[in-house]
């Protein structure tokens, strides 16, 4: 029994420690969790994420699999239906596409098609995004993909308690979840994770940053680059607010509605291709809702519509930085 | 060669297979008359397979098949009424009208459902027979799909994944010889479909899925052996469809004459003959039809009395 009186304990963790936190927790908490994936169980995973966790919860329920993402993910939809609560780990967001069948087809249908009588409560716990070297078939950013699935949940975390309490989030959801982590995070800084406390629902953004002058919106990676930005702008006067977005599926709309109210300017920003984005939702939502209050055309700000050269530099020319977002929220201020 | 058989069985078998049979002819009617719409994929003439593997299993087992589907839900208890309610968009169908007749579940009778991506219901059967592993229940998984479907990766994948986990999962290709339209011996090289089983490490047989009692036979031995944690096994069921692939086909690209050797060897009419020559009186089988075509009529007056599905209703089910 958890003291109800005392707050749940903090400690350091990295993002990537986190994940692990939030898996060992859950593997105790939820008894009808499994956990599996390529090279996860004996060898850890291939970022180190889920070390100890086949030792802590034994064999049967943490465990390798052959390289069969279709198998992998149509196995976590048919133990969600019976009775189970499976986390499956896809090593790299783009392997995903090679097993999309039974992500889009088949657990966004589960519940739906069946009229309630069965439910697919599945995690996905996938990573994406672009690293210095990393090839166009592991560096892609599909969350956009999936976000425009219904029956699916789609979140992105940013932060070592995100990871943390998202993943606990989304295993205790009875809806299939994809949880898109970045690699890139994995082993930075520690930071201070509350940990124990109570599972929270699978939505929401938080207002990271306060500010009076226009709004920004991101999430995963690009939130430590919209922060630097964000540091930036206030050098010359200009108070950015900056909204990590932590689900894009379903959206907290009501948290973006009511700072662009305040702000009356928005720039999206994300490490996506732009066309078709999920920015791209957010501004025709904006627009439609707020266009009265907006005081400037809402802004995005993602990668200009290519494939990812695997050349750090070539990389570096494509992606989004601190500078970039200045730079973008500064057009924006001339316009207002 | 047609397997023994105990004259109860055989009835109950046939009072199975005429229900599934009516019951599919009704659907055509309705099809016909453009009160029910959109594809359906009948299967008339492969009763056998869905009452034999059926009759092998237990309650406790799940039963996972392709959009050709109708049969197996009738195999594993689900009634007439609510499978016709449903195909009728009626708020008493099994799925509320959500599934149709292509894509509908029944998981109240262990049918875990239709799927209409052919091969995709394997790797999804492997997930419930690793729930039973897990909970350690003695339940088995069934997994229906075409000869066509083993060209699928799906499939690959999912027999693997069951085979090196030793899950209790039981692969039934209903070979009609047909992917689809076209003949599934054009796109192998080899048509003895059983044998890729040896690949992964476990057993393959080839029957006459026409034949009910080895149908059953076969399937109770597989079953055995699955839920004794031998694992997996795959099962060709050879058999033909009488109809179209879906309502409307007009399967010009199947050879003259082969509808019509078809019909003497599909498994009604083979089970008539087998019981009536060790004894069985015509006027009885007749009853046995006669019974199942009341079944079914009286289920489809029921169903087309029920109200329609609710469209203020349309966005429920979407998220927990």
């Amino acid at each position: 029994m958890r003291n109800e009186a005392s707050s749940p304990p903090t400690v350091q963790l990295s993002f990537g420690k986190s994940i692990n936190a939030a898996l060992s927790r859950a593997l105790v908490e939820f008894p009808e969790t499994i956990l599996y994936g390529e090279d996860l169980a004996k060898p850890g995973g291939v970022f180190g994420v889920t070390k100890n966790l086949q030792a802590e919860a034994g064999a049967l329920r943490v465990f390798d699999t052959p390289i069969s993402e279709t198998a992998m993910l149509g196995a976590a939809v048919g133990a969600a239906m019976t009775g189970l609560r499976p986390i499956v780990e896809i090593m790299w967001i783009d392997f995903s596409l090679v097993a999309m069948d039974q992500i889009v087809n088949q657990a966004a249908n589960v519940r739906y098609v069946s009229a309630g009588r069965l439910s697919a409560p599945l995690t996905i716990r996938t990573q994406q995004g672009a690293t210095p070297g990393s090839c166009a078939q592991h560096s892609q950013n599909l969350e956009a993909i999936y976000a425009h699935v219904p029956g699916l949940r789609v979140g992105i975390p940013a932060t070592a308690q995100d990871a943390y309490s998202m993943l606990l989030a989304a295993v205790q959801c009875d809806d299939p979840t994809l949880v898109i982590e970045n690699r890139a995070l994995y082993h930075t800084e520690a930071q201070d994770v509350v940990i124990d406390g109570p599972i929270e629902s699978a939505e929401g953004a938080h207002v990271v940053r306060k500010g009076r002058d226009l709004t920004i919106v991101t999430w995963g990676a690009m939130l430590h680059q919209a922060m630097a930005a964000a540091e930036i702008l206030k050098t010359e006067g200009t108070e950015a607010e900056v909204i990590n977005a932590r689900w894009i599926a379903p959206f907290d709309w009501p948290t973006l509605f009511s700072s662009v109210q305040r702000t009356r300017s928005l720039l999206v920003v994300h490490e996506a291709n732009v066309s078709g984005g999920f920015g791209a939702e957010i501004g025709m939502r904006v627009q439609a809702e707020l266009f009265g209050m907006l005081s400037a055309p809402v802004e995005r700000l993602g990668v200009d519509d290519c494939r990812m050269p695997a050349a750090p530099h070539l990389q570096a020319a494509l992606l989004p930085n601190a500078e970039r977002i200045a730079e973008r929220a500064r057009k924006l201020a001339r316009v207002m | 060669m047609t397997s023994p058989i105990d004259t109860n069985t055989a009835l109950a078998d046939l009072a199975a297979m005429y229900r599934i049979r009516h019951l599919e002819e009704k659907i055509t009617e309705l099809r016909k008359q453009q009160i029910i719409q959109g594809s359906v994929h009948l299967c008339i003439g492969q009763e056998a397979v869905y009452v034999g593997a059926r009759g092998a299993l237990t309650d406790d087992d799940r039963v996972f098949s392709t959009y050709r589907g109708h049969g197996w839900a009738m195999a594993c208890g689900v009634p007439a009424e609510g499978i016709l309610a449903e195909l009728l968009g009626r708020e008493t169908g099994v799925c509320r009208g959500r599934g149709g007749s292509a894509m509908f579940s029944a998981a109240d009778y262990g049918f875990y459902g239709e799927n209409s991506i052919v091969g995709a219901g394997a790797p999804i059967a492997c997930g419930a027979a690793l729930s039973a592993r897990v909970k350690h229940e003695p339940r088995v998984a069934l997994t229906a799909f075409g000869d066509g479907a083993m060209n699928q990766g799906a499939i690959h994948e999912a027999m693997n994944f069951a085979a090196y986990l030793s899950l209790p999962v039981l692969f039934v290709c209903e070979n009609n010889t047909y992917a689809e339209l076209t003949p599934i011996a054009e796109t192998v090289r080899d048509p003895e479909l059983h044998k890729r089983a040896a690949a992964y490490g476990m057993p393959g047989e080839r029957i006459d899925g026409n034949d009910v009692a080895a149908v059953r036979a076969c399937m109770a031995h597989h079953a055995h052996r699955a839920r004794e944690g031998h694992g997996p096994a795959l099962i060709e069921m050879m058999t033909q469809r009488l109809v179209g692939h879906y309502y409307g086909d007009m399967q010009s690209y199947r050879p003259r004459g082969e509808l019509t050797a078809a019909k003497q060897h599909e498994p009604i009419v083979r089970l008539r003959t087998q019981m009536l020559a060790s004894g069985t009186l015509g006027n009885v089988l007749d009853d046995v039809e006669a019974d199942a075509r009341t079944y079914i009529e009286s289920a489809a007056a029921v169903a087309l009395a029920a109200p329609m599905a609710a469209c203020e209703t349309v966005k429920e089910h979407l998220y927990a």
